[in-house]
């Protein structure tokens, strides 16, 4: 694959760079007065959380739903995307008529913080200093993360979501609102994430911050300042990852050891293969989109996820007393977040009595599954949905669910 | 792997089958049930749409599981053998286990479980001491199999079977008070209380018993 034009490259940038301070979503400010308290033991302030919603929110706010999205997600769920002008990345989910129904609910998706779609994060304008936070951004977490869309939920007047979903750290941050926020999370769905962060995982995180740190155009995380870009490093972590999000039957139907344009090997570190040229693809087209301190930040607050290690090692006492009504879902491909970590969880909530449900989905797609066209996913989602809607006198075309 | 596998589809609800309606006059109104091996949901269904239950289940087979989720039940993925333990003591008012007990690895420990984590315990199960398959045995020295049994010895999920006096003497063994008792026949109709035990035995085709501590 041949390197994007420089021309392109930098318009592309723009376009990144011009969505940090200005998104093309709602935002909200929130100013030097109301700092965000942090995990690590600081304030962030001031802040700003940017959003979309889709749909209304009905008279007596009740039929909010938070989407939660994944690391290198972003808020824009269901409509073409500001930098790439592809279609949002739950268009199978959600909007009209869709499992997540916004004829019928009021849907939230935030930008995360530490995020680079427009809120606060590595890349936003340090008040310190004449330059953006870069190394200087605190370290955040889930929790942090969930506190910043809890205070977003207050400015909404939101006192209670009617449901909170999200899939692989977007269902860390489902785990977490449900955990903290017991009274504000009518229903909750958990896909294919994990209580915590694997070793693994954590391992796999090492790989791709390391790729970015040693590149040299990283100056330290004061690219920004330095009018340069980790480009390759951050390509590279794209493309490590990316391995993770699929399975290895995935790749090999897509792609098997078929040739990329040529008929036999090269002898040499050209593309010789199509999956070689399909992640340096994703690398390449991945750094047009995304922060590379962002993704440092975001990773890290996944490996500091830990949610029986805030409740005395013990899971089920972060869910004690819940009246939330939980549908985990899970993969049976997922190797980066298996079953088995999703059935930990059920048996969390079924030591404290809670109302659960569990689907594990038969899918040769991997952890990417989540994001595809899976109808038993979408089925699931729908029928837990509606009845959860149903059970909270939410009355809607699909109401009801049977 | 786990003994159900062999069991070729989920549970499909007959509305009619008379064990289910049984179970479903002795749960209590607006209480919270459990009901494992819960199939397609049916029986859930009958206990939340009529009896205003607070109902959960546990099905082994996946696709059992998602079938009901996508009704809106809340039901996991899981198998009485393995998941019960996970449940505190008391977690439910009523815990239903219904033509399954003969498919567990470990039927004592189950009951165990189920006494345990339910007030009351309601188990439904086909009667192996009735008289088709004592002739069966008997005359042509073959397993028996019934309409209500159908599988071959080889292919039957139905690993621990028992007679009505067997259960019996497990829940004596255990200590479980045994509230209420009913045996049906093969058409369905309950066997008189006025019929000797021996008799109830032979002539009932399943019973359902409900049990507390």
């Amino acid at each position: 694959m041949s390197e994007t034009p420089k021309a392109e490259a930098f318009s592309e940038n723009s376009l990144r760079l011009a969505e940090i301070s200005n998104p093309s979503s709602e935002i909200v400010h929130f100013p030097a007065d109301q700092p965000l308290q942090l995990d690590c033991g600081g304030t962030l302030a001031p802040f700003s959380i940017a959003y979309k919603t889709y749909g209304t929110l009905n008279a007596d706010k009740s039929n909010a739903v938070l989407i939660c999205h994944a690391l290198t997600g972003d808020q824009h769920v269901a409509n073409e995307h500001p930098i790439t002008g592809k279609p949002g990345w739950w268009t199978t989910m959600v909007g009209p008529g869709k499992p997540v129904d916004t004829d019928k609910y009021f849907v939230i998706c935030t930008n995360v913080l530490g995020g680079c779609m427009g809120s606060t994060g590595p890349s936003s304008p340090n008040p310190d200093t004449d330059g953006v936070y870069g190394p200087d951004f605190p370290v955040i977490t889930i929790g942090d993360m969930v506190r910043a869309q809890a205070r977003l939920m207050d400015h909404l007047g939101i006192a209670q979501l009617l449901c909170v979903i999200g899939g692989s750290m977007g269902g860390m941050q489902t785990l977490e609102w449900a955990a903290k926020y017991k009274d504000r999370v009518f229903s909750a769905i958990p896909i294919a994430c994990a209580a915590r962060h694997s070793s693994q995982n954590i391992a796999f995180h090492e790989v791709g911050r390391q790729a970015v740190m040693a590149d040299p155009d990283w100056c330290q995380g004061r690219y920004d300042d330095e009018k340069k870009l980790p480009r390759k490093g951050l390509a590279v972590a794209r493309m490590a990852a990316h391995i993770t999000y699929l399975s290895d039957q995935a790749l090999y139907r897509k792609f098997g050891r078929n040739l990329q344009d040529r008929d036999a090997v090269t002898f040499g570190f050209d593309a010789d293969f199509q999956v070689e040229s399909y992640l340096r693809h994703q690398g390449v087209s991945f750094v047009d989109r995304f922060d590379a301190n962002s993704y440092l930040y975001i990773t890290r607050a996944m490996d500091y996820f830990d949610l029986a290690a805030d409740h005395d090692g013990v899971l089920a006492n972060a869910f004690t007393g819940t009246k939330t009504r939980f549908c985990l879902i899970s993969f049976t491909s997922d190797w980066l977040f298996p079953t088995e970590e999703s059935r930990e969880i059920v048996h969390a909530l079924n030591a404290v009595a809670a109302n659960v449900s569990f689907v594990e989905i038969e899918t040769d797609k991997g952890h990417d599954a989540f994001l595809l066209h899976e109808p038993e996913l979408f089925d699931t989602v729908s029928g837990f949905l509606n009845a959860a809607a149903a059970k909270r006198g939410i009355v809607g075309d699909n109401a009801g669910g049977r | 792997m786990n003994v159900h596998a062999a069991s070729p589809a989920v549970r499909k609800t007959d509305p009619s089958r008379i064990d289910l309606l049984l179970i479903a006059e002795m749960v209590t109104r607006g209480s919270r049930v459990l009901d494992i091996g819960c199939g397609d949901g049916g029986l859930l269904r009958i206990l939340s749409d009529k009896h205003d239950v607070d109902g959960r289940g546990i099905e082994l087979s996946q696709q059992g599981v998602n079938a009901c989720v996508a009704q809106g039940l809340s039901v996991i993925q899981g198998d009485a053998d393995r998941d019960l333990i996970y449940y505190p003591d008391d977690a439910f008012d009523f815990v239903i286990l219904s033509q399954t007990i003969q498919a567990t690895r470990k039927p004592k420990e189950v009951l165990e479980q189920l006494l345990r984590i339910g007030r009351h315990v309601i188990v439904s199960f086909p009667n192996f001491g009735h008289w088709r398959m004592r002739t069966q045995l008997l005359f042509k020295g073959t397993m028996p199999r019934t309409s209500n049994l159908p599988d071959s010895w080889y292919e039957t999920p139905n690993i621990h079977l028992c007679s009505i006096k067997d259960f019996a003497a497990l829940c004596a063994e255990l200590g479980a008070k045994v509230e209420r008792a009913e045996v049906l026949n093969a058409y369905g109709y309950r066997l008189g209380f006025t019929m000797p035990f021996f008799a109830q035995n032979l002539f009932g085709e399943q019973a359902v018993f409900l049990l507390s501590r």
